[in-house]
């Protein structure tokens, strides 16, 4: 046996390796928003193609999620975040990754178009394309846009969980897509003002490096606002309803406080309570999209007994 | 003569592979199964779903 082969055999994965591939952590959100979109589409899925149609969207999200890994391994080395993700560690090989990338975005897409509908399964390889071809090949490493690009990827879910359904697009899932889309850019980039990130290192261009945390507050504020047009007007549809208004409007106009909280803040009243608004608003706004889309399937719960909706 | 020698750590990460392979594709093969029983026992027309469909006519009456 040679030297090269036992190297080998130290590098082999356990199943842990590869389901950290799929980026576990952010399948939850793709997995909660899907869901919701599924539940609160007009018409009836059986419960079980309703479930499998959920895990294919969670598979095809991982799928894109090893595909993001198999390219940016050369990044995911240089920053402490990321450095022991399994290809920077040894653990998996970029081709390997590449392969597992590919193998199930081709499943997902095919068992998902095979358990619904074409469009549906359109919808969910449009997103795995949209990912790793525009977002992280093409615009990450490019413009210090990145995140909201990248926000439209993870925005998806609840749309190919609508259209799993009832087989089509429309207005209420495209606002369920723009709550997700707007709500990425104030949830990152306060997240960008607070936390020393080695992006530079990386040559990834964020707001805060290129353009300064100045302008980072600027465009805080102004995607907070799109935010909250969204919020509302999506509360104004046949899935909004009077529960989700009331909890939307507070919900609004707490982050719109906070944002322009965050606005009218300078970097040295930042430094010297460390951060703390913008630590809170970033908090915050993990809670405000959880409660959101929780509100949308209050809704619908409530709906047989007639209390759901507008109507 | 070498000794055969304790179960290396090599062993256990494989085995763990191959263990969650193994489930991954029973689940698999039981997910094929359940949508097929979903999607072709819920066809009127059908025989699987004959039986499904009566049983929906009386829930509804």
């Amino acid at each position: 046996m040679s030297d090269t082969t036992i190297l080998d055999q130290d590098r082999d994965a356990g199943f842990g390796d590869y389901f950290a591939l799929l980026k576990p952590r952010v399948m939850s959100l793709v997995v909660f928003t899907a869901f919701v979109g599924l539940l609160v589409a007009p018409g009836a899925i059986n419960p079980f193609v309703g479930l499998c149609a959920i895990l294919f969207i969670a598979v095809g999200g991982g799928a894109s999620g090893a595909l993001n890994m198999w390219w940016d391994a050369d990044i995911d080395a240089k920053m402490r975040r990321t450095v022991k993700r399994p290809i920077p560690a040894g653990k998996i090989e970029p081709g390997e990754a590449l392969g597992l990338g590919i193998a199930l975005t081709g499943f997902s897409v095919i068992m998902l178009f095979l358990a619904t509908n074409w469009v549906a399964g359109a919808l969910l390889a449009f997103t795995i394309f949209f990912y790793v071809v525009i977002y992280t090949m093409w615009l990450k490493r490019w413009t210090p846009q990145n995140i909201v690009i990248g926000g439209a990827a993870g925005a998806f879910p609840p749309m190919i969980g609508w259209a799993a359904v009832t087989g089509d697009i429309a207005l209420e899932s495209i606002l369920m897509f723009a709550l997700t889309f707007a709500w990425t850019p104030p949830h990152f980039w306060s997240l960008a003002l607070f936390v020393k990130s080695d992006y530079k290192d990386a040559d990834v261009p964020m707001l805060t490096v290129t353009h300064g945390r100045r302008v980072t507050r600027n465009h805080i504020l102004v995607y907070t606002f799109a935010l909250a047009a969204v919020a509302i007007g999506l509360g104004l549809t046949s899935i909004g309803g009077p529960a989700y208004m009331a909890v939307a409007v507070v919900m609004n106009l707490w982050f719109i406080k906070g944002a322009i909280d965050i606005w009218r803040r300078t970097d040295a009243d930042s430094e010297a309570d460390s951060h703390l608004v913008e630590r809170k608003f970033f908090k915050f706004s993990l809670l405000y999209l959880f409660v959101h889309f929780g509100m949308l399937l209050v809704e619908t719960s409530l709906t047989p007994f007639g209390l759901g909706g507008w109507s | 003569m070498t000794q055969i020698r304790a179960t290396h750590e090599i062993h256990g990460r494989r085995l763990s592979r191959n263990i969650g392979l193994g489930i991954v594709l029973v689940a698999f093969v039981g997910i094929v199964y359940g949508l097929t029983i979903a999607k072709v026992g819920t066809d009127p027309n059908d025989d699987l779903g004959a039986p499904w469909a009566q049983a929906q006519d009386k829930a509804a009456k």
